[in-house]
């Protein structure tokens, strides 16, 4: 609450006032928001289909049910896929992540002025953008693939490790850093003795987390061409193969599970 | 460990000592990480000439961020930035307000076990199934259309909020709401005076944390036709209208970049 | 050997942490700053390795000005000149060896350093030191799990193997107890004695000043207001170093961040 100093009590429970005032004028506005949102989405809907909804979703549930199990054997090459494009993806990430990071640290930053933007801007630029806008793109300009997918997996997770990675290089301790510099140690020597020690932990942590991320995100790159089990998802939808979709979400559900479970092994293990 | 004598150590080399120090472990995971790379690659098949093709288009995409195109489609990206604004308004809103009594069921101090294990659930349920994945069922069930898109940002809000909030809420402090019970609250009163004010500041944060999530996804359920402007920006590839996605894309990054400093302002309030 | 001249270090923010200091410290000697919180003792250590940019006037170490040194030539004369912190600052996910040799870092090049492959006479010289400190069965523990006395024992073999010839001691004993500070700093003035070092020593205790140092430097508002042997220290001096007032002066516990990068 914005409570001027000077004067007395009298100023700062008009205050107040004012901002309940104010409050309840934004509650008002927050709703009358919401009301037009809410008016547009319905605008740009068929009832018809929603009224209509129950009886499909029921004609999908028996249709995909049960799954097509023998289904299965054509989708180990693309479970394969999958898993190479979030790992691959992962790794060139963190390589690229790691010198964007050091750029973008206030206390590593050869220059505050004119590097540090620019790192920043890259971090924020990659992560703002989901990896199935990078696909898209990647498809256009290197053609259809699983390379697509990796690359595309990589440009997102650059600007998500590079982010946490430089909030860790800002939070060390500056003590060892100085005690370094004090050796007479050159400017990497410091910071391959004083600082990437202290954040090895924070990388090992962003690496497994960022890998478990990407395992869901490239499941579904497929669907625009870049490879992996989406491919097969994609394609069995456009010919409504329902008893394969339904087999499909289950292995992406799986891998989904498993992925989760491998990362939260491998943090307690390090951390 | 065992004493050593100085004597002994002289004049023989030093060693870092290992990170794993089994060193049959430790060969076998370098070697079998080689070996899992090296199969990675042989099974990746990039088709180079292909790529090196790709390149010249790949620097005509990143010269067209020096020239975007708002104008020759700006009806196209109006309608489909409104569009994605308006399903992650009402989207946020109606999940955060869902998340939170789902949020409150789910956290093991406050709720009893089957209204526990129901709101787990829900929030298992929606944590794994992606939003893509969601959305292209609910375009199935629905129809296309904006509508697709707001359930489906809706229920991936209530996975992640309430997941968070209900972490949250464990970890609070027991015996500032334990006072409140002890004073003969009823169990709203001892919500509201209890535990709301421990959790609201990390509550505000995350529900804007979550507001940008969603606006990133939004960008992309138009890819399977849940509205937004993903529709817009995959027409745009489509055509090689890169100055028509660069200034999409540009507009992305600037509204994702508007939303991260207003959330900042406003956690910063609110603490 | 090392000379201070009109030595001023204003920081940003206008404080000023010293007034044109002038100090000589002969090769071989060991000398204790005492003064209150916020006199300037930290700062003037900094100043003298350049952690901290000396705003103006001479360090003369021999005869060259560190003050006037360029980036590598800096890199040089530090190593001449060995530091011990108040937190140890030994980087804690390294081993103690590895925190030993680190002192050698200003001899190695990157990337032997990079890959730890120091000379046989660096690795046999920390051998040496770790045994006469008494930690020579600890060398591939983690930093981290050393207690805090066996942490300054580190921290002193870091500072040794860089073969200088003046020890900078910023507050050994401000984070230790009783008993093993004064190990610490018998330990200190012992090796400076062996070697032939000279040492400036900061120190909150007084009293631990005087038991183990020929030579006492009071510092009070960036001045010095007392330099003498230990037995001149009456409590009239005390008072006039420490003063009852002095406790709320208020140039803060200034660690500005930038001057230290800049020294970088």
């Amino acid at each position: 609450m914005p409570v001027i100093e000077q004067g007395g009590t009298q100023i700062w429970k008009r205050r107040t006032r004012r901002e309940s005032l104010l409050r309840w004028f934004g509650w008002l506005l927050g709703v009358a928001v919401f009301m037009i949102c809410w008016q547009r989405i319905s605008d740009a809907t068929t009832w018809f289909f929603v009224w209509d909804a129950p009886r499909i979703a029921n004609d999908i549930w028996t249709r995909a049910t049960p799954p097509r199990w023998e289904y299965i054997t054509q989708l180990g090459r693309p479970i394969w896929d999958t898993l190479n494009i979030a790992t691959l993806g992962t790794i060139i990430a963190l390589f690229l992540s790691v010198p964007v990071a050091f750029l973008a640290a206030r206390n590593t930053t050869p220059s505050r002025v004119f590097i540090r933007p620019i790192a920043l801007l890259i971090i924020v630029s990659t992560r703002s953008i989901n990896s199935l806008i990078w696909a898209l793109l990647l498809i256009a300009i290197i053609g259809p693939g699983v390379f697509a997918g990796v690359v595309a997996i990589a440009i997102r997770s650059i600007g998500f490790c590079a982010k946490l990675l430089y909030e860790a290089i800002e939070e060390i301790d500056h003590g060892q850093v100085e005690a370094v510099t004090a050796t007479g140690a050159s400017r990497w020597q410091v910071m391959a003795f004083g600082i990437v020690p202290q954040i090895m932990p924070a990388f090992a942590g962003v690496a497994v987390f960022r890998w478990d991320i990407n395992i869901r995100e490239s499941t579904v790159l497929g669907l625009v061409g870049a490879g992996g089990i989406g491919l097969q998802l994609s394609s069995s939808l456009n010919v409504l193969a329902w008893p394969q979709v339904s087999l499909i979400l289950l292995v992406i559900l799986a891998a989904v599970v498993i992925s989760e479970w491998v990362s939260a092994k491998v943090r307690g293990a390090i951390i | 460990m065992s004493h050593r004598e100085l004597d002994d150590m002289l004049g023989k080399g030093w060693r870092k000592p290992p990170f794993i120090a089994n060193p049959k472990l430790r060969w076998a995971l370098l070697a079998g990480f080689v070996a899992y790379l090296i199969a990675a690659f042989l099974t990746i098949e990039v088709d180079w000439a292909r790529v090196y093709a790709g390149l010249d288009r790949g620097w005509q995409f990143v010269l067209s961020f020096t020239r975007p195109d708002f104008v020759s489609r700006a009806s196209d990206i109006w309608e489909g930035l409104l569009e994605s604004i308006v399903m992650t308004v009402a989207a946020s809103v109606v999940g955060i307000a869902i998340s939170i009594p789902i949020g409150l069921g789910a956290a093991r101090n406050i709720a009893p076990m089957p209204v526990y294990l129901v709101c787990r659930g829900i929030v298992a349920v929606s944590r794994a199934l992606q939003e893509i994945i969601v959305a292209i069922l609910l375009v199935a069930i629905f129809g296309f259309g904006p509508l697709a898109g707001f359930l489906t940002l809706s229920f991936a809000t209530i996975g992640f909020l309430s997941k968070l909030l209900a972490e949250d809420i464990e970890s609070m402090d027991r015996v500032q709401a334990e006072a409140v019970k002890a004073s003969g609250a009823r169990w709203m009163q001892y919500i509201n005076y209890g535990v709301q004010p421990q959790i609201l500041p990390r509550l505000v944060g995350l529900s804007m944390y979550r507001i940008d999530i969603n606006f990133r996804e939004s960008a992309i359920l138009g890819l399977v036709g849940a509205g937004g402007i993903g529709a817009t920006l995959n027409t745009a590839f489509d055509r090689y209208e890169y100055d028509t996605a660069a200034a999409i894309l540009i507009l992305i990054i600037v509204i994702v970049m508007g939303l991260e400093y207003l959330s900042g302002v406003i956690r910063a309030r609110v603490q | 050997m090392l000379r201070l001249q009109k030595l001023t270090k204003t920081y940003k923010t206008g404080d000023q942490a010293l007034k044109a200091i002038d100090l000589e410290v002969p090769a071989g000697q060991v000398l204790a700053l005492i003064g209150p919180s916020g006199a300037g003792k930290s700062t003037m250590i900094r100043c003298i390795n350049r952690l901290v940019e000396p705003t103006t006037g001479e360090v003369l170490l021999g005869d060259t000005d560190l003050a006037k040194l360029g980036t590598s030539a800096l890199r040089k004369a530090r190593r001449s000149m060995g530091m011990i912190f108040q937190e140890y600052a030994l980087v804690e996910r390294l081993t103690v060896m590895e925190n030993v040799l680190s002192g050698r870092l200003g001899y190695v090049g990157f990337w032997r350093s990079f890959l730890r492959r120091f000379p046989q006479s660096d690795v046999d010289e920390a051998f040496r030191l770790l045994d006469r400190v008494g930690l020579l069965h600890m060398a591939d523990k983690r930093a981290d799990e050393l207690s805090g006395g066996q942490r300054q024992r580190v921290g002193i073999c870091r500072a040794l193997i860089q073969n200088p010839k003046l020890l900078l001691v910023d507050e050994p004993t401000a984070s230790l107890d009783p008993k093993t500070s004064r190990q610490i700093m018998r330990l200190i003035t012992e090796l400076c004695q062996e070697r032939g070092l000279a040492a400036i020593i900061n120190i909150h205790d007084v009293a631990l000043a005087q038991m183990f140092v020929p030579r006492i430097v009071g510092l009070r508002f960036g001045e010095i207001v007392f330099d003498g042997p230990p037995t001149g220290l009456t409590s009239d001096k005390l008072t006039e170093i420490y003063g009852e007032e002095d406790w709320e002066a208020t140039i803060e516990k200034v660690e500005d961040d930038e001057d230290i990068e800049a020294a970088e």
